[in-house]
């Protein structure tokens, strides 16, 4: 199977280890992946701060890039839910403002075959054992985009149950938002902070080494909120630990 | 809508007290998390929860989609059986319809059950003006009046004071409405409770005029319904000469049957109660029994503004259950307060945006106080898409658009402040259209990652005030990429 990867222009920037650990572990799963290079970035920014005909050309350079392949996979849960859900809303939306049917059809051959990693490896690989080796307490954040938008459920927590050496501690108050939401972090910094500074408590109550996510955004705000209030804590992406195996062991 | 809320500062300001408030978030917190672990049990309960949702949703679709319909159906039926019914274009009208009604009757006090809808037309500032006195008889709306205090919560509007604040309130301001506090009141609940009954009580055995809302109202048979705990509203609704009720246009359904699946969802949405205590219907006048006088001011208000908005509309499905207040992490941490209306938290932020236009600073900010995280449209009885709307709202807000404004449409600007963000944005589209143009910018930014700050000027300085920022890595994705291809031909 040939799969493209959607790495997402923040992983790509800031967070390449979530990339490789992407590959390392599609490649090690029997996945041929390719990573088309014209790709940058689904429009999320834009269209949730209000700018959706800036998101518009995004979303087309997307489907140009991605619309050939077979499957594509993302770690990212809220670019996966960009894909997924507001795709087709942004093709909804042209048409109701009497601009026809174009941008519909060029986005919708990419909506159904976008997948988040963990969905991708749950629901089309099949697989729950990915043979990873992860000798840490970790305690899981869903994602509000993975939790609610693309219905992410259990499969990360499946995942990370089957990981050699694992312990998965519950996190109170999974559920709640950690309080980045893009823009909204700037635009609302106070109610953004105090959001984030309980997730992080209630991520340290757990007593865990590493708090895991899969999505990177949320995790630079939760890890830099860890850093600040030095709690010793770690973010790390699912990714890292799907991909890391006794023989080549995350750090 | 009212003016006690006007010149509000943009959110963000109006928050950071709040936030800074630890008894406050303490109180909120508290409060919200109760309250929301119980709902969620009485959801768990139903097993058609999924399509009583739906079902909700549709019949006020329908509604909204023939409301003109309806509302004359309804005006039909409520003349028919007694009442009278006046139409109220914005606040000032209803404001006045309402002040006649209660100077014809001569009283200069009137009784009030907890009604939206004349918080937001500021009724009782209005009487007020006019020599009349309007005493709230909701057990928490009681005591935001006496507090000299405002709502701050839809079902619960003191939910941002605790018990000895409102012992407090209670023994240092009774004493100017009516009847005082007992001598060494305490703050258990049913000390505070009793206080509060005698003192109302001797209010509702004296007034002649009686104001309330309505939670519904049935086309069909011209009948109004308020659900509520106390029982105070039924008092109100019973006790009186004269009753004005005072109803947004959209609290309409067009059938008995309909109220089946309401007053299922309502309850357990609002305060997590298979039933609640009271459901009070009323239909024009009866001899002998009850109100001898029944007057139904219809609201618009801005309503029909809002309906001519495709995706905005689906906020006036809302039944003011509250829920979406109790799970949103923003309104427990900014407190209702912040969102300067008297509809605050996730539906406060769609709906007071459209009801009043976004003019003013607070109105323009109100649609981005959420993270989008969902929790609003996951557990709201109607389905009301509220993420949706905000960022449909935020759209309005930084390209302007056409709306509808007094029923005549007109084309809004977009709101000052944006035209950074707006640049910001443009330039982002600019290099994600142009991969090399990004790719660029990612090796600029690694080969001069020793030099990046950890702090933020500008916008960015929020940020990093309080969290760390990501070191930029030696090597962008891509160029490990192309360096490797994937670890096939590369250095792995
Ligand atoms: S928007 Fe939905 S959840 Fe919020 S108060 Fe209205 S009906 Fe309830």
């Amino acid at each position: 199977m040939r799969v493209a990867l959607f790495l997402t222009c923040v992983n790509d920037t800031l967070y390449p280890d979530t990339g490789r650990a992407a590959v390392k572990l599609l490649t090690r799963l029997g996945v041929d992946v390719d990573f088309p290079m014209a790709q940058t970035c689904c429009g999320q920014a834009h269209y949730n701060t209000g700018y959706r005909h800036e998101a518009e050309p995004l979303a087309r350079h997307f489907s140009d890039v991605f619309g050939e392949y077979e499957a594509i996979v993302t770690p990212s849960g809220s670019c996966g839910a960009m894909v997924r859900e507001l795709y087709p809303r942004m093709g909804e939306r042209a048409r109701a403002e009497g601009r026809g049917d174009t941008l519909a059809a060029t986005l919708a051959p990419v909506v159904p075959k976008t997948y988040e990693l963990t969905e991708f490896l749950v629901d089309v690989l099949g697989v729950t054992d990915v043979g990873a080796y992860y000798p840490h307490t970790v305690t899981y954040h869903p994602t509000c985009h993975g939790l609610r938008g693309l219905g992410l459920g259990e499969r990360p927590r499946r995942l990370l149950r089957a990981v050699k050496g694992l312990e998965l501690v519950e996190l109170p108050g999974a559920d709640e938002c950690c309080g980045f939401g893009g823009t909204f972090a700037l635009k609302n910094s106070d109610v953004s902070a105090a959001m984030g500074a309980d997730k992080v408590r209630n991520a340290e109550s757990t007593g865990a080494e590493v708090l895991c996510a899969a999505d990177n955004s949320c995790l630079m705000h939760i890890g830099g909120t860890m850093a600040r209030l030095r709690t010793g804590m770690r973010p790390v992406h699912i990714a890292e630990i799907l991909a890391s195996t006794e023989e080549e062991p995350a750090v | 809508m009212s003016g006690t809320y006007l010149g509000m500062p943009a959110f963000p300001e109006a928050a950071r007290e709040a936030v800074g408030n630890a008894t406050l978030r303490g109180n909120l917190r508290h409060a919200t998390h109760t309250i929301r672990a119980k709902r969620a049990t009485a959801v768990s309960e139903v097993s058609d929860w999924a399509e009583l949702r739906e079902a909700g949703k549709r019949i006020k679709d329908h509604t909204l989609r023939h409301l003109d319909r309806y509302l004359v159906q309804l005006e039909e039926a409520v003349t028919a059986a007694g009442g009278v019914v006046h139409w109220a274009a914005d606040a000032a009208e209803a404001n006045e319809i309402v002040t006649q009604l209660v100077k014809m009757t001569g009283e200069s006090e009137v009784v009030k059950v907890k009604s939206m809808a004349t918080q937001e037309i500021g009724l009782n500032e209005a009487l007020e003006a006019e020599g009349i006195h309007a005493y709230e008889t909701d057990l928490a709306e009681l005591i935001v009046q006496l507090g000299k205090d405002r709502p701050s919560h839809i079902l619960v509007p003191a939910i941002h004071r605790n018990r000895g604040e409102i012992r407090d309130i209670f023994a240092r301001e009774m004493s100017e409405w009516g009847r005082p506090a007992p001598e060494g009141l305490t703050d258990t609940p049913a000390e505070l409770a009793e206080a509060a009954r005698l003192h109302l009580r001797e209010k509702f055995l004296r007034a002649k005029v009686g104001i309330s809302g309505a939670n519904f109202m049935v086309a069909e048979t011209g009948t109004l319904v308020v659900v509520e705990s106390e029982g105070n509203g039924r008092m109100c609704l019973t006790l009186p000469e004269t009753l004005i009720s005072v109803v947004g246009i959209e609290k309409i359904v067009p059938a008995w049957q309909d109220l089946e699946v309401f007053l299922q969802t309502l309850p357990r949405s609002s305060t997590a109660e298979r039933m609640n205590p009271y459901t009070s219907t009323w239909t024009g006048t009866t001899d002998e029994d009850g109100p001898q006088n029944f007057h139904l001011v219809l609201l618009d208000n801005g309503r029909t503004d809002t309906l001519a908005d495709e995706v905005g509309r689906q906020a006036l499905r809302c039944i003011r259950c509250s829920a979406c207040l109790n799970v949103c992490p923003v309104y427990e941490r900014a407190g209702g307060h912040a969102y300067g209306s008297v509809y605050p938290g996730p539906i406060g932020a769609i709906l007071s945006p459209q009801l009043r236009g976004t003019g003013s600073e607070i109105d323009a900010s109100l649609p981005y106080a959420s993270s989008l995280c969902g929790a609003c449209y996951e557990v709201c009885p109607v389905a009301i898409d509220i993420p949706e709307v905000l960022v449909h709202l935020r759209e309005r807000v930084v390209q302007g658009g056409e709306v509808t404004r007094e029923g005549n449409k007109v084309v809004l600007r977009p709101a000052k402040g944006h035209a950074a963000e707006r640049a910001a944005m443009r330039a982002a589209r600019w290099a994600f259209t142009h991969p090399g143009v990004l790719r660029g910018g990612q090796r600029a930014a690694s080969r001069t990652r020793r030099f990046h700050p950890r702090t933020l000027p500008g916008p960015g300085r929020a940020w990093s005030g309080t969290r760390e920022l990501p070191p930029v890595p030696a090597e962008p994705f891509r160029d490990w990429w192309q360096r490797t291809r994937g670890g096939k031909d590369g250095d792995r």
